[in-house]
C-alpha cells in the first residue's frame, strides 16, 4: 500500500534534492569552479526536449499506432547533423549580444524591433502554456493512479479534486518557487544558471533511469526476452498494428519529423539550453551525437511496454498513456513504481521550470518592458529600477505557471490537452523561417519578419488551434465539417481540397509557406535598413572574424558617466560598476571615468544592457544617452564593404610585400655585382692610366735630356731617340688597344665578313712577324691540316689575333733556341688553330685569367703578365665570329694558345 | 763626398734616364729591378736618397716605404717616390707614410733635379 504521505514525502524529497544541487552547482560556479563544464552535461541538458509526453505518451501512441511514435525523435536526431554550423552561429551571436530569448533574437536581428520581439513573445506564450498544463495534468494524473496501488484504477475525469487538495496546484507553486529561486538570481538574463542546468541535467538521467529500468523488468522479468514477448504478442490479433513494422502514410512521417527537427531548436525552453544555458561552443560537438543517443535509449523500451501493456490489460481497461506506470504496478512492485513516479515528476518538472523561464524572460523584456519604456518616454522615472525588473521577471514567472494551471482545470480531458504536444511544436515552427533566415539571408527586413510571423501563426490559428477547440466543444463543429460559411475550400482541416491529411502536416504544410512566402515577398519591398544591414552581417558572418566592422558601425558622442549611470540603473550599481571597471582593464585604462567614450564602450554598455532587458531596449535606452550619429544605409555598407576590402587588401598586401621582398633580395645581388664591375673598372682604368703614363714619362725625360743637353755624346743621343721613338709607338700602340677594346666591348666595331680560307690568314701573319722571330732568333713550324679550311670572318681582325699569338710567342721564347709550331686541324665542326711556344708557358693558375684584362695576379701592384690588352681583345674577336680562344697546359712547359672557329662549309 | 743616390724601378726605360739626370749631377747611382731586392738594396747600402717607384713586382713601393721607416737604422734615408700612380689618394698616402717627395709620371727633369738636390741639402 503506497500512501499519498508515502508519494508526497518521496516526491518532496526528490525536489529537495533537486534544489539542494541546484544550489551546490551555483555556489561551485559563484566561487569560479564550475561543474556543468563538462560537454555530457550539456548535451543532457538539451534532453528536456523529452518531457513527461515523452514518459507517458509515446507508449500510449505505440500503443495505437506501432512505430507512429517514432518521427517526434527521428527530426531532431537526423537535424543534429546540422547543427554544427546553424547552431554555432546562433550561438556565437547570442553570446556576442548578450541574447536572452528566442523573441530577442529575432528582434535583435530584424532591426531591433519591439514589435516582433512582442510577437515572438505572444505566439509562443499561447503555444507553450498549454504545453505546461500538459505537464501538471501528468504528474497529477501519475499520483493518483499510483495513490490507488494495488489496484489500476483510471482516475474519474469527471471527478476532479478541489483547489486546496489538487496535487497539480502544489506542484506548480513549488516549480515557481524553485524558477524564482534558481532563475532569476541576476537581472541579467543572458548569464547562466548553473545551479538550473545542474538540475535539469540530473533529471534527464532520473527519466532516462526509470524508463529503461521499466523496459528491463519488462523484458527481463515478466517474459523471458524480447522474443518471448513477440511470440505471446502474435497469439493475441489485436495487435497486428503494433508488430508490423508498417509506418503508415509516409507523408504523415516526412511531416512530422520535420517538425519536431524544427521543434528541437524553435521550443522556447531548447533555445534557452541550447543557445544561452551552454557554457563553451565546444561542447556542441559531443551533443551531436550524445543527443540522438540519448534518445534513441530512452525510445528503445517504448514498443516491448506497449506490447506488455495490451497483453497484461484486458482492451480498454487501462490508458495506454499509463502503462509504463501501471505495469510495474500490476506485477506489484512498489518500489519500481515509484520510481517511475519520479522519473515522471522529473521528465515534467524539468520541461516545466525551463519553458517558465525561457517564457518570463520573454515576456518581461519584450512584452512588458516596452510598454513601460514607452509610457516612460524612454527613461524610467527612479534610480534603481534593477529591482523592479527582477521583479516584474518573478511575476511573469508565477503568473505563467497560475495560467498553465488554470488551463489544466479548464481544459481537463479535453481532446485540446491531449494533442496540444504537436499543437505546440507547430506554433513554435512559425519562428522557423525568420529564425534560419537570421544567419543565412542578409534579406530579411522588420516588415518580412513580422508579415511571415502573422501569416504563419494565423494559419496556425486556423487550422489546428481553432479545430482543437471545436473538437472539445468549445465552439461550434460546423466551420470545421463544412467551412466556414459553408465554403469547403476553406475547411480548416482541408483548405484548398487538400484532403486526407494529418491534421498536423497539413498546417505544417499552410501555416510554413504563408509564413515563408510573406516573409520573402514584404522583405523584397524594400531594401534593408543600417540596422538591418548592421546585424545581418553580424548574424551571417558570425563564423568570420569581423570584430572591427561591428565597431565601426558607430557614430556618436557619449559620455561617460551617462552609459555608467545608465547601467547601474537596470543592474544595480554593484554589477554596473564591475562590469566597467573589467571593460577599463581591459582596455588599459585606470579608472572608469577615464574611459573613452568611443564607438567601443557605447557597444559594451548596450551589449551589457541587453542581458537585462533585451536587445531592442538596450539600443532605446543607450541611444537616449548618447548623441548617436545615424548611419544611412550606404555608410553601413561603404564600412561593411570596406572591412571586406581591407582583408582582400590585406591579403594582397602579404603577397606583394613577399613578391618585394624576393625583388629587393635580386636587387641587393645586382648591386653587388654592380660594386665588383665597378670596382674592376677602376682597376682597369688605374693599369691604364698607368700603363699611359709611364711610356709618356719616359718620353718626357728623354726629350726634356736631349733638348737641355746639346753636348751628348753622339752615341748615347742615338739610344735616346731610339728609346723616344720606340716608347711612342709603344704608346700610339696601347692607345689604339685600348680604344679597340672598347669599340670591340661596346659593340660599335665595324666588320667586314667574308669567307676566307684560315691558311691564308695564317701566312699573311706569320710573314708579318718574320721579323720578330728572326732578331729573336726563333724558328716557326706550320703542321696544317689538307685543304682548305674555311671560315666566315673578318679578315684584317683574324689576322690581328694571329699576329697577337704570334707576338706573344715571339716575346716569351727563350732567345736563340725558340721555338714555336703552328697547328692547323679539324674539330667537330670547326677548325682549330694551335700556337704553342717553348717559352715558360703560363702558371696553372693564371690558365683562366690570362684573358682578362682586369687580371691582377696576386700580391698588390705587381705588372700583369703580358701586354696586358692583346688577348682580351683576341678574345672579343674570336668570340664574335662565333668560336672560343683559351690557353692550354702542356707537360713539356711552355705556353699553347688555341682558338676554334666554326666551318663556313664542310672540309 | 758625393751623395748616394739608389733608384728603385722595373721599367728600364725609366730607370736610363733617371739614372744619367743623376750622374750628371755628380752622384752615386746604384740601381735595384723589383722592391724586394731594393730593400735589401736600401739595407745594405744605407743612400743618402731612394728615388722610389710603387708599381713593382716582388713589393711595391709603399710597402718598402714603409719597410725603410720602420726602420730606426734608415731614418736618414731621404725617400723621393717617382711613380704613375699619381691621384691625389695616393700621393696623401706615400706622404703619410714617410715619404720626403712625392714626384707623378710623366715628370719634368727639371723638377726631380731640383727636389733631388734640396732633399740632399737639407741635410747638411
Amino acid at each position: 500500500m503506497i500512501g499519498a504521505p508515502l508519494i508526497v514525502g518521496v516526491s518532496f524529497a526528490y525536489l529537495g534534492l533537486l534544489f539542494a544541487l541546484a544550489y551546490w552547482a551555483d555556489r561551485r560556479a559563484d566561487q569560479g569552479r564550475s561543474v556543468i563544464g563538462h560537454p555530457t552535461i550539456y548535451a543532457l541538458s538539451l534532453a528536456v526536449y523529452c518531457t513527461a509526453w515523452t514518459f507517458y505518451g509515446s507508449v500510449g501512441r505505440a500503443a495505437a499506432s506501432g512505430f507512429g511514435f517514432l518521427p517526434i525523435y527521428l527530426g531532431p536526431t537526423l537535424v543534429a547533423l546540422l547543427w554544427g554550423s546553424v547552431l554555432l552561429k546562433m550561438v556565437r551571436v547570442s553570446k556576442a549580444q548578450r541574447i536572452t530569448s528566442i523573441a530577442d533574437f529575432i528582434a535583435s536581428r530584424y532591426g531591433k524591433s519591439h514589435l516582433l520581439g512582442g510577437l515572438v513573445t505572444l505566439i509562443a506564450v499561447i503555444g507553450v502554456v498549454p504545453y505546461i498544463a500538459l505537464q501538471l495534468k501528468a504528474i497529477s494524473r501519475s499520483f493518483t493512479i499510483l495513490l490507488g496501488y494495488p489496484e489500476v484504477v483510471m482516475p474519474d475525469p469527471a471527478g476532479e479534486p478541489p483547489l486546496w487538495g489538487d496535487t497539480a496546484l502544489v506542484v506548480a507553486l513549488l516549480l515557481a518557487a524553485f524558477t524564482i529561486l534558481f532563475g532569476t538570481r541576476h537581472l541579467d538574463a543572458s548569464e547562466r544558471h548553473e545551479g538550473m542546468v545542474a538540475a535539469i541535467a540530473f533529471e534527464s538521467l532520473v527519466k532516462l533511469a526509470a524508463f529503461l529500468a521499466v523496459g528491463l523488468f519488462v523484458i527481463l522479468y515478466v517474459y523471458d526476452g524480447f522474443s518471448d514477448e513477440l511470440a505471446r504478442a502474435r497469439e493475441v490479433p489485436d495487435l497486428q498494428p503494433l508488430l508490423s513494422t508498417s509506418v503508415g502514410s509516409y507523408g504523415d512521417w516526412f511531416g512530422i519529423s520535420f517538425l519536431a527537427a524544427l521543434a528541437v531548436l524553435m521550443l522556447p525552453r531548447q533555445f534557452q539550453v541550447a543557445v544561452v544555458e551552454i557554457a563553451d561552443e565546444r561542447h556542441l560537438e559531443r551533443a551531436l551525437w550524445l543527443f540522438p543517443l540519448y534518445l534513441l535509449l530512452i525510445n528503445l523500451f517504448v514498443v516491448p511496454i506497449a506490447i506488455a501493456g495490451k497483453l497484461t490489460f484486458p482492451a480498454g481497461a487501462v490508458d495506454a498513456d499509463s502503462f509504463v506506470l501501471t505495469i510495474p504496478m500490476a506485477y506489484e512492485e512498489p518500489g519500481l513504481a515509484l520510481f517511475v513516479f519520479i522519473g515522471g515528476l522529473s521528465a515534467a518538472t524539468g520541461m516545466v521550470i525551463v519553458e517558465t523561464i525561457a517564457l518570463s524572460t520573454m515576456v518581461s523584456n519584450d512584452l512588458l518592458l516596452p510598454s513601460l519604456l514607452a509610457r516612460w518616454r524612454g527613461l524610467p522615472p527612479e534610480a534603481d529600477i534593477s529591482r523592479l525588473l527582477l521583479l516584474i521577471r518573478r511575476g511573469a514567472i508565477v503568473a505563467i505557471l497560475l495560467l498553465g494551471y488554470l488551463y489544466y482545470r479548464l481544459a481537463g480531458e479535453a481532446y485540446a490537452l491531449v494533442s496540444i504536444g504537436l499543437i505546440s511544436f507547430a506554433a513554435v515552427a512559425q519562428f522557423a523561417p525568420a529564425m534560419i533566415a537570421a544567419v543565412y539571408w542578409r534579406g530579411g527586413t522588420r516588415e518580412g519578419a513580422l508579415a511571415g510571423l502573422a501569416a504563419g501563426f494565423s494559419v496556425w490559428v486556423y487550422t489546428l488551434l481553432l479545430p482543437s477547440f471545436a473538437k472539445s466543444g468549445w465552439l461550434p463543429g460546423d466551420f470545421l465539417e463544412h467551412g466556414p460559411f459553408g465554403i469547403a475550400l476553406l475547411k480548416p482541416q482541408a483548405l484548398l481540397g487538400v484532403e486526407g491529411w494529418n491534421e498536423t502536416t497539413h498546417c505544417l504544410l499552410w501555416s510554413l509557406s504563408a509564413n515563408v512566402v510573406a516573409f520573402v515577398l514584404v522583405s523584397a519591398l524594400r531594401e534593408p535598413n543600417a540596422e538591418e544591414t548592421a546585424q545581418a552581417s553580424a548574424f551571417v558572418d558570425a563564423l568570420k572574424p569581423q570584430r572591427s566592422a561591428h565597431l565601426a558601425l558607430w557614430r556618436g558622442r557619449a559620455e561617460i558617466d551617462e552609459l555608467i549611470a545608465l547601467a547601474e540603473r537596470f543592474l544595480g550599481p554593484a554589477r554596473a560598476r564591475a562590469a566597467f571597471v573589467e571593460l577599463a582593464r581591459s582596455r588599459g585604462v585606470e579608472d572608469l571615468e577615464r574611459l573613452p567614450p568611443d564607438a567601443e564602450t557605447v557597444q559594451f554598455a548596450e551589449t551589457l544592457l541587453s542581458g537585462a532587458i533585451g536587445g531592442a531596449s538596450a539600443r532605446v535606452m543607450v541611444a537616449s544617452v548618447t548623441e548617436e550619429e545615424a548611419l544611412g544605409l550606404d555608410e553601413v555598407l561603404d564600412i561593411l564593404d570596406e572591412a571586406s576590402q581591407i582583408r582582400d587588401y590585406s591579403r594582397e598586401l602579404e603577397r606583394k610585400s613577399r613578391e618585394l621582398e624576393e625583388a629587393t633580395a635580386e636587387l641587393k645581388a645586382a648591386n653587388l655585382r654592380l660594386q665588383e664591375l665597378d670596382r674592376m673598372k677602376d682597376d682597369f682604368m688605374s693599369s691604364v692610366t698607368h700603363e699611359l703614363r709611364t711610356p709618356l714619362a719616359s718620353i718626357r725625360a728623354f726629350s726634356e735630356i736631349l733638348r737641355d743637353d746639346p753636348e751628348i755624346e753622339l752615341g748615347e743621343r742615338k739610344r735616346f731617340l731610339g728609346i723616344l721613338v720606340s716608347e711612342t709607338e709603344r704608346l700610339s700602340r696601347l692607345v689604339n688597344q685600348v680604344l679597340d677594346l672598347a669599340k670591340l666591348e661596346s659593340g660599335h666595331a665595324e666588320w667586314q665578313m667574308e669567307e676566307l680560307d684560315l691558311k691564308s690568314v695564317i701566312e699573311q701573319s706569320v710573314t708579318s712577324t718574320s721579323q720578330l722571330f728572326h732578331d729573336k732568333g726563333a724558328a716557326v713550324f706550320q703542321a696544317l691540316a689538307e685543304g682548305e679550311a674555311r671560315v666566315l670572318a673578318d679578315r684584317d681582325r683574324l689576322v690581328q689575333v694571329m699576329v697577337n699569338l704570334l707576338a706573344n710567342a715571339a716575346k716569351y721564347v727563350p732567345a736563340g733556341e725558340g721555338r714555336v709550331e703552328i697547328r692547323l686541324e679539324s674539330g667537330a665542326g670547326v677548325w682549330r688553330v694551335t700556337v704553342a711556344d717553348n717559352g715558360p708557358g703560363i702558371p696553372a693558375d693564371d690558365l683562366p685569367i690570362v684573358f682578362e684584362k682586369f687580371r691582377q695576379s696576386a700580391g698588390n701592384g705587381e705588372k700583369p703578365i703580358g701586354t696586358g690588352l692583346g688577348l682580351p681583345i683576341s678574345r672579343e674577336i674570336i668570340e664574335h665570329f662565333g668560336g672560343r680562344i683559351w690557353a692550354e697546359d702542356r707537360p713539356e712547359k711552355g705556353a699553347t694558345l688555341c682558338f676554334e672557329l666554326p666551318w663556313s662549309a664542310r672540309p | 763626398m758625393s751623395k748616394r743616390i739608389l733608384i728603385v724601378d722595373d721599367e728600364p726605360h725609366i730607370v736610363i734616364p733617371v739614372e744619367f739626370l743623376m750622374r750628371r749631377e755628380g752622384y752615386e747611382v746604384a740601381i735595384a729591378r723589383d722592391g724586394e731586392a731594393g730593400l735589401e738594396a736600401i739595407r745594405a747600402q744605407s743612400p743618402d736618397l731612394v728615388i722610389l717607384d710603387v708599381m713593382m713586382p716582388k713589393l711595391n713601393g709603399f710597402q718598402v716605404l714603409e719597410a725603410v721607416r720602420a726602420d730606426p737604422a734608415l731614418s736618414s734615408v731621404r725617400v723621393l717616390m717617382l711613380t704613375a700612380k699619381g691621384r691625389e689618394a695616393e700621393m696623401k698616402k706615400g706622404v703619410e707614410l714617410g715619404a720626403d717627395a712625392y714626384i707623378p709620371k710623366p715628370f719634368s727633369t727639371h723638377e726631380l733635379v731640383a727636389t733631388v738636390r734640396s732633399l740632399l741639402e737639407a741635410e747638411d
